[in-house]
């Protein structure tokens, strides 16, 4: 009987020490879960250029024998200091001729966890500022699930890293708006798109494809060619712009 | 003097052998008949016979990146497949003509098959509607149909995979760009479904393979949702 009662006290103990042990470690583990979350910082405002194509990849070609890879590190680079002098820090997928493969360009976009990302490109088809969202839709159909959120169809070349971007369409989408306005502004014709882009597609950013044609006028005919200078600085200006309205309406509570 | 069971034994042989002669000779018979069944429905006539039906595309536009609904009247065969094929055909041919607007070299014959699957999550319907385009069994399905006999072993509903193979010299000639790609695919995909309501989804092949992009641009590798091909890039509400 005592044997008996001692094992009884000891279980007793037993799980008082084990419910205490289970408590600290869940604490422990609530602090640790919440830890990522607190150190970011308010100010910490990061945009991504991807000047698409480079080295091998020449993209398309533009009047005057200007190739895409060409235009758009141009306009990366423009673009990133004009930024720079805002105080906002910039991140790059390339800063020379060189072929950046799309799944480097979406890591680098990932690894800088950016509020922004803007994948540069330039084409002679067109007039005008076409804005990209990617066409991975967070909300359709149950039935069109698997493929809306990009989980395996059937041969599965899909990975959940090439459909990074559908849990951030909302914001893309809203960043694309804030293009808009601020391209519109600047009096350009904008049109808004959707697209399956490779690199946008596996970005966790708000991200937004930028293809530039050439510039249309009022009678809706060309008015500046893409080798026109002053019509490259002023969509940087106005890219510039809606940037820096994008870091004031993020860092709104 | 022969022992008797091996006279017996010769016998039996004898007569196996005889017995297997003549079998061998009616499969070969049948086999004789069997291909030239078979080179009568070789489907080299079968696109000229189709009657010529109203087909709907759902043609780009670059000047306002929009798609608009034209009505085109065209011979289209039978079977989905080369029904599908015929379609996209017309709409690649109205893209090279020179006043197109939305200019893409290559034409009609860009379009090398268009295979139709059953969509992988209806697994009912799995065995039975894999059609390859060109072969006996399309023949075979065309002929069944113009004969009023009913269409065989295919399920009549349930959405399909659409397998689109394009040539290499159609993607290499393709105007690079996000707005001209999009287009090309999104068209693409609107026209199919437009025709064939059951086409939900779309995939892309280049010369047997997949490819990354069309041009630079749009990704080939995942799957288009028909559907969804009209209202997304720009047309008017
Ligand atoms: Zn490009």
């Amino acid at each position: 009987m005592p044997a008996r009662l001692e094992i009884r006290t000891f279980l007793h103990a037993f799980d008082r020490v084990f419910l205490v042990r289970l408590l600290f470690w869940a604490l422990l583990s609530c602090v640790a879960a919440a830890q990522p979350a607190p150190p970011a910082p308010q100010a910490r405002f990061v945009v991504v250029l991807d000047a698409a194509h480079g080295g091998d990849d020449a993209g398309g070609r533009l009047a005057n024998n200007q190739l895409e890879k060409s235009f758009t590190l141009a306009l990366s680079v423009r673009l990133r200091s004009l930024l720079g002098a805002r105080g906002i820090q910039v991140v790059t997928t390339r800063e020379s001729d060189v072929g950046v493969e799309p799944e480097k360009r979406a890591e680098i976009a990932n690894h800088a966890q950016a509020q922004a990302c803007l994948s540069l490109h330039a084409s002679e088809n067109g007039l005008g500022v076409y804005l990209f969202a990617s066409s991975l839709s967070p909300a359709l159909h149950p039935s069109d699930k698997d493929l809306s959120l990009g989980t395996p169809v059937q041969p599965t070349r899909f990975a959940a890293w090439k459909t990074a971007q559908t849990a951030w369409v909302t914001r893309s989408l809203a960043l694309e708006g804030v293009l808009h306005s601020a391209l519109q502004h600047a009096g350009m014709s904008v049109t808004l798109g959707r697209t399956s882009l490779p690199v946008v597609d596996s970005m966790s950013c708000p991200a937004v494809a930028v293809e530039i044609a050439p510039e249309m006028g009022p009678d809706k005919k060309v008015a500046a060619g893409l080798d026109d200078l002053d019509y490259q600085a002023r969509v940087a200006e106005a890219l510039a712009a809606a940037l820096v309205e994008w870091r004031s309406e993020a860092h709104q509570p | 003097m022969i022992p008797r069971h091996q006279k017996l034994l010769f016998g039996i042989l004898l007569l196996a052998s005889l017995v297997m002669g003549v079998t061998l000779w009616q499969l070969r018979e049948r086999a004789h008949k069997r291909l030239i069944a078979g080179q009568d429905s070789a489907p080299t006539r079968a696109p000229e016979v189709a009657p010529a039906e109203q087909a709907t595309l759902l043609v780009a536009n670059d000047s306002d990146s929009s798609m608009r609904t034209q009505i085109h009247s065209l011979p289209l065969p039978a079977d989905p497949g080369s029904r599908a094929r015929a379609v996209l055909g017309k709409l690649l041919d109205l893209y090279a003509a020179p006043d197109a607007a939305h200019p893409v070299p290559g034409g009609g014959s860009s379009v090398l098959q268009v295979f139709l699957l059953p969509v992988p999550e209806s697994a009912a319907s799995a065995a039975a509607s894999v059609k390859p385009k060109s072969g006996d069994s399309s023949s075979a399905e065309f002929r069944a149909n113009t004969t009023g006999a009913a269409p065989r072993e295919q399920p009549q509903t349930g959405p399909q995979l659409a397998v689109v193979n394009l040539t290499g010299s159609f993607a290499a000639s393709h105007p690079s760009g996000i707005e001209a790609e999009t287009l090309t695919v999104l068209s693409i995909c609107g026209t199919l479904h437009a025709n064939q309501p059951r086409i939900t989804q779309v995939r892309f092949l280049v010369d047997g393979q997949t490819r990354a992009t069309l041009a630079g641009h749009a990704d080939l590798t995942r799957t288009y949702l028909a559907g969804d091909a009209v209202p997304a890039e720009g047309t008017q509400p």
